[in-house]
């Protein structure tokens, strides 16, 4: 406890002297639009706490990007969406102005679509949000890369068919998808209910109301209607919850899958044992032995720079490492639009250009310290959701650990493009936008 | 017994054995309403508050072990919660409800509301936001019994929960017919100035009331902890307390039982039965309906105290 109120107080300190010697220079802005309380902290905080790790280490080994310094700037969401729109609007215009927003909330991104060809700030919803925004041509300011809810899914299908012998074999099969009662959860069923007129199996729709601590009823009509497999886009208490009743009514975790916010630690450590063998979606390899880990340990752990209550031993769980890759992605977008625009003082339209040409391969992600962390992503002008392709892991719960159980699967672009081109036409259509030519 | 027959009957024990889950939240909520007419908002984080005190006396990598690299046994660190729930009460008596007394009872009510933040933001800084396994070997999962030989899915944990609410319940009874101390408290619900002429101290009972309420929260906190893992979303369970408060009645004991029995089958066999046909997770907000419909009949719950002014 000591060290915890000690970690928290010199976390403080630390980025209060951090802010009083950077005045007045410029500086990166960087908002980090966190969660570190309410009933979704759990898995707020390794996300935020891998954002800001990754940022102050390119601050200390690198002093900042290409030089210039980062002034990360944390604003708590509590994942309300009200409260993340107050965060945003404290934050966009903090310092020279906000750079990029990752709102970590499919909710705050939805309000936040309107309000970034205004304020030229781009956002970049990392595999959240809205799945449209995928095309480039209606969404200028929206990027949802690596891959969208619509590729989960899509992507969910595919790995459900190499198991069943083939996609044919879906024929006659049930499929359940419990989700999280809000505009998150309901994302994926315009694919599923898609998929399931295409291969023809029965599409069962389990919502649960939020946090989602009580979910008997949920899994009594899976124990009566025995679908052959669930799918699941759940979040924080919701998940635990849903994998202990699963395993109390034997349902078999190797046919329970999650998307990938659905798939970390604090997802199945609740559950012990009885979690094994439960799948979930990644974009990203979980664990701490990269490179860019070692130097997050020494220029961020070793020198008391982390965020307050940070623990060592946390590096490198999924949800830190997405809020890594997350990290990542942003500063390499700053990095292009300082190339793209010949200038270190760079502004929010011109980051939305350095997101457009990302070109993150696999010789860079090893420059970085992350080799073979995650697939290679290349963003354009009409493709904002990069390669949405999706790998699935599976939980080892004796050795405690997640591990890849395929390679990186390919989207169905035959079900998920036509529906994205339906859905982002109407937004056109609603909100008077001419689809750029690209 | 019909395969559908069969499953009813799952829906309604899993209803049963939820609202009794249920109901041990919403007998913290009645304890201090009848002693001291406050609707103590803070119910559901004080039960987040004792969970988290307990893992951390008892679990490796709690901060006892952090501390003094041990940790104690199940049974102690049960008994230094309790006893860190008194400290609580008598500091929320000590530092808000002591300068609130004569208040209006809406004064004290959102007391309770600055006190559930304060503790959320204490238990966040002292205990950290992970979530937080809870195995105090409480069996848990179905019962293979009766899965195997009868087809009949019940919850392990639940008929646990159930059990010990029975005997809480007679407990807390014995302590408030037998007691001195449960004689004083019913006199203090009954009438403040009544009791306090007669020489009952209103500030020892109110830490008596808490203390109690706190102990019923560490009850309600353990099986819901066992259920999901000990996590701050664990102060919303409240919220599943408040129907079965408006059904029983604040004020009775026996009233939080069956009014969380009467929502917990209301609300399962409402979402099984009545949810595919309008989309799903109506258990949240029908248990509010089934509710408002009983105080149709019985505007001061099924057993609260009618309440008659004359002029």
């Amino acid at each position: 406890m000591l060290k915890r109120i000690a970690g928290i107080f010199s976390g403080v300190l630390v980025s209060t002297l951090l802010f009083v010697s950077t005045a007045g220079a410029y500086e990166l802005v960087m908002p980090s639009m966190d969660y570190r309380t309410g009933p979704y902290a759990p898995n707020g905080i390794p996300f935020a706490n891998g954002y800001h790790d990754y940022l102050v280490m390119l601050n200390e080994r690198d002093g900042g990007i290409n030089g210039v310094k980062i002034n990360l700037v944390p604003c708590e969401t509590a994942y309300n969406t009200k409260q993340g729109v107050e965060c945003y609007e404290k934050v966009k215009g903090e310092g020279d102005g906000a750079l990029i927003i990752q709102p970590l909330s499919t909710g705050i991104t939805y309000q936040l679509i309107p309000k970034a060809p205004v304020d030229e700030i781009p956002v970049h919803s990392m595999g959240y949000g809205r799945t449209s925004a995928a095309n480039g041509k209606v969404f200028k300011w929206i990027f949802n890369f690596p891959a969208t809810y619509w590729d989960q899914a899509a992507v969910a299908l595919k790995y459900i068919g190499d198991r069943e012998g083939g996609l044919d074999k879906l024929n006659g099969k049930k499929i359940a998808l419990v989700y999280h009662n809000s505009a998150y959860g309901k994302e994926p069923i315009r694919t599923l209910e898609a998929g399931a007129e295409k291969f023809g199996y029965e599409f069962m729709q389990l919502p649960v109301d939020h946090p989602g601590q009580e979910q008997k009823s949920t899994w009594l009509q899976i124990r009566r209607e025995k679908p052959d497999w669930v799918l699941m886009w759940g979040w924080g208490v919701m998940n635990q919850v849903a994998i202990k009743e699963a395993a109390s009514i034997r349902y078999p975790m190797d046919h329970f899958m999650g998307v990938w916010w659905s798939g970390s630690e604090n997802d199945v450590l609740p559950a012990g044992e009885d979690a094994d063998g439960y799948l979930s979606g990644a974009f990203h390899a979980p664990g701490d032995d990269f490179p860019a880990h070692d130097d997050i340990k020494k220029y961020v752990y070793d020198a008391g720079k982390t965020a307050p209550g940070a623990e060592r031993e946390r590096i490198g769980e999924v949800l830190y490492n997405r809020g890594l890759i997350a990290a990542v992605y942003a500063s390499e977008a700053i990095r292009n639009a300082m190339d793209i625009h010949g200038t270190k003082e760079v502004n929010g339209a011109m980051v939305r250009d350095g997101l457009e040409a990302m070109d993150l391969t696999e010789a860079r992600l090893t420059e970085l310290g992350l080799p073979g962390f995650t697939i290679p992503v290349k963003v354009t002008c009409a493709n904002h959701a990069g390669p949405r392709k999706v790998a699935i892991q599976q939980w080892d719960a004796k050795a405690k650990e997640w591990n890849f159980v395929s390679d990186f699967y390919d989207t169905m672009h035959d079900i998920v493009d036509p529906l994205i081109e339906e859905d982002s036409a109407g937004f056109a259509e609603e909100n008077g936008i001419t689809p750029r030519d690209c | 017994m019909s395969g559908e027959a069969l499953f009813f009957l799952e829906v309604v024990i899993s209803g049963l054995m939820a609202g009794v889950m249920y109901a041990l939240v919403a007998l913290g909520f009645v304890l201090i309403f009848k002693a001291s007419g406050v609707l103590n908002f803070a119910q559901g984080v004080l039960a987040l508050f004792a969970a988290l005190a307990l893992y951390d006396f008892i679990a490796p990598g709690g901060w006892v072990d952090d501390l003094f690299g041990f940790t104690f046994p199940i049974w102690a660190g049960i008994i230094l919660t309790v006893g860190v729930m008194i400290i609580v009460a008598w500091l929320i008596e000590r530092l808000v409800l002591q300068h609130l007394v004569q208040q209006e009872p809406i004064i004290l009510f959102m007391s309770t509301i600055g006190l559930a933040y304060i503790l959320e933001g204490v238990g966040d800084m002292l205990f950290g936001s992970d979530v937080k396994p809870l195995d105090i070997g409480i069996p848990q999962g179905a019962s293979d019994w009766l899965l195997d030989n009868y087809g009949l899915y019940v919850e392990k944990l639940e008929v646990f929960a159930a059990l010990t609410a029975a005997i809480l319940v007679i407990v807390l009874a014995v302590f408030f017919q037998k007691t001195r101390i449960g004689r004083a408290l019913r006199a203090v619900a009954d009438d403040h100035q009544a009791a306090l002429s007669v020489g009952v101290s209103l500030r020892t009972i109110w830490v008596i009331v808490w203390s109690v309420a706190g102990m019923v929260a560490l009850v309600a906190g353990i099986m819901w902890g066992s259920k999901s893992g000990i996590q701050f979303s664990l102060s919303l369970i409240a919220l599943k307390a408040l129907p079965v408060l408006i059904l029983g009645g604040f004020t009775s004991v026996p009233g939080a039982i069956i009014g969380g029995l009467i929502i917990g089958v209301g609300e399962k066999v409402a979402e099984v039965y009545l949810g595919p046909y309008v989309g799903g997770a109506i258990e949240n907000w029908f248990a509010y309906v089934l509710a408002l419909v009983f105080l149709f009949f019985r505007p001061q719950g099924l057993f609260g105290e009618r309440i008659i002014e004359r002029v």
